[in-house]
């Protein structure tokens, strides 16, 4: 069957997709998107963590046609939809092929300048948060959508929040760092 | 395979009579594990996303008529003082993720013992409204489950809403599990005062075949609160009674060992959650008649 739906901000068409697929299926092997995660496929990692008409789903849980005309945001539409919600204009979308290319190199790896970023992922970077990287995207998914619904969140928060997604690293002190630094940041306390 | 996508109730309806065995996915956070683990491989999977007033709830004189597909994240963020067990049950529920998809028509379709909408549902009471293109049925919720993982839907059925009572006065959940998120049931235990009825309801999951209620302890409980005038003076339930009452919960059960523990270990923990619920619920009654009486 054919699905149309809206990825990060453009309209996308995946063909020939099985009934039985999934929607991480569809991302990551029809429109060459491995940003989120194939890891437990039975939605306990959270590692394949999208937005479906903004709210963080699990993707490896949505059966690919039941996408159809919605939107779905990865973490490669990240940067750009940050930038969007920011100045509330402007966004144009990411395509596939800027997806596809996305690289955290920039000119400097280790501290992301002159990588388009959205302000979690410099904040990801900024915490030595990322170890192997496995459960990065879908954390900085959740992190993000929660960030833009709770600004000032405690401790609690953010460990609720990011209960549904597992680092095995078991990196989650900087993690939280990271998340309270993007939040300080968005307030402008740093 | 073939995706249905029926764009209303009425076109759902229809489809599940023309094809019995389409299987409907709601918030698919338990069809898609089935199908991604080759576990299930349906003929037909009927996508119910499209059908709106699935996912809408309305609040009633008596009690909440709440949409098959309402997800659990909205249960707890806008039926809190309505539905307060089953909002503390959604609460308990996986991660914000599956929260955020998963919904009460999906727990009852499933029908696991360790669902967690379960004992919420039984304590509180509920009834199930089901539908085909022959009419409309309503379930009561202890007629509902029929065996391990079976309902009593019909081939043809589907469901639409749940009618759960308002709570009249305070409910708790409690669950057993390893850590505060992404547990499937150990066991669990969800308890509910009626003061307008003058009864105790409650729900037990994971320790039977099926979600139940504990009838023998709640008979015990409902003649004792009366006999000694409780529900009027507001005294402390007696250590004893409230200990009966844990026991005849724990002699409910007719559970079974497994990976997440032994029956023994879940009977017993039965009975901690029932005195637990029992202690933390009746104290929130006394302390509200007591407001009640003080504003006198
Ligand atoms: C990682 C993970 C953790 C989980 N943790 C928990 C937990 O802690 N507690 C818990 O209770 N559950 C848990 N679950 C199970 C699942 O999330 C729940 O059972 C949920 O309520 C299912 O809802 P759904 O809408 O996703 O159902 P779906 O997967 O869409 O459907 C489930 C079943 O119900 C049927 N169905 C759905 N809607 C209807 C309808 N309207 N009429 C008739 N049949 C219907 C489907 O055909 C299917 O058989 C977990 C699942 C996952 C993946």
């Amino acid at each position: 069957m054919r699905v149309n739906f809206t990825v990060n901000g453009r309209p996308q068409e995946a063909d020939d997709v099985w009934e039985g697929e999934s929607l991480l299926y569809v991302l990551r092997e029809r429109m060459g998107l491995p940003g989120s995660k194939n890891a437990c496929e039975q939605g306990e990692c959270g590692s394949c963590t999208v937005r479906l008409d903004g709210v963080p789903v699990c993707s490896c849980l949505v059966a690919a046609g039941q996408v159809q005309g919605r939107e779905v945001v990865t973490v490669e539409g990240l940067a750009d939809y940050a930038r969007q919600r920011s100045c509330g204009t402007g966004g144009c979308g990411t395509s596939l092929e800027e997806s596809r290319q996305w690289q955290a190199k920039g000119t400097d790896s280790r501290t992301g300048e002159g990588t388009e970023l959205a302000p979690i992922q410099q904040a990801f970077i900024d915490a030595g948060a990322v170890q192997c990287g496995f459960c990065t995207p879908g954390l900085l998914v959740a992190a993000d959508e929660m960030l833009e619904r709770n600004p000032d969140p405690t401790d609690a928060d953010i460990r609720e929040a990011l209960s549904g997604n597992l680092c095995r690293c078991t990196g989650y002190e900087k993690i939280m760092d990271a998340v309270r630094l993007a939040a300080a940041r968005q307030g402008g306390a740093v | 395979m073939d995706f249905l996508r029926p764009a209303s109730w009425e076109e759902a309806l229809a489809a599940k009579a023309e094809h019995p065995t389409a299987v409907p996915i709601a918030g698919g956070t338990d069809v898609m594990v089935e199908i991604n683990f080759d576990h299930r491989r349906p003929e037909y999977l009927m996508d119910l996303n499209r059908v709106g007033d699935l996912c809408e709830w309305e609040v009633g004189e008596e009690s909440v008529r709440l949409g098959a597909s309402v997800p659990y994240t909205r249960i707890m963020e806008n039926l809190r003082a309505e539905l307060p067990g089953l909002a503390l049950a959604s609460h308990t529920v996986a991660s914000p993720q599956i929260r955020n998809r998963g919904g009460v028509g999906g727990n009852l379709g499933t029908a696991s013992p360790a669902g967690d909408a379960h004992p919420a549902l039984l304590a509180a009471g509920a009834e199930v409204e089901v539908e085909s293109v022959r009419g409309t049925r309503r379930i009561p919720i202890d007629e509902f489950y029929k065996g391990v993982k079976r309902n009593a839907l019909a081939a043809d059925e589907l469901i639409r809403a749940v009618h759960v009572k308002k709570a009249d006065g305070p409910q708790q959940f409690s669950k057993v599990g390893t850590r505060n998120a992404m547990v499937i049931a150990v066991c669990a235990f969800g308890l509910a005062l009626h003061p307008e009825t003058r009864t105790v309801r409650t729900g037990i999951g994971s320790a039977a075949p099926t979600p139940i209620r504990a009838e023998a302890a709640e008979e015990f409980l409902n003649a004792a609160l009366e006999e000694g005038g409780f529900w009027d003076n507001g005294k402390i339930v007696t250590p004893s009674v409230a200990q009966q009452f844990a026991d005849l919960c724990s002699a409910a059960c007719n559970p079974i060992d497994d990976v997440r523990g032994t029956a023994s270990y879940r009977r017993h923990a039965v009975g901690v959650m029932a005195r637990r619920t029992l202690t933390w619920t009746w104290e929130s009654y006394r302390g509200a008649r007591r407001n009640i009486e003080g504003a006198a």
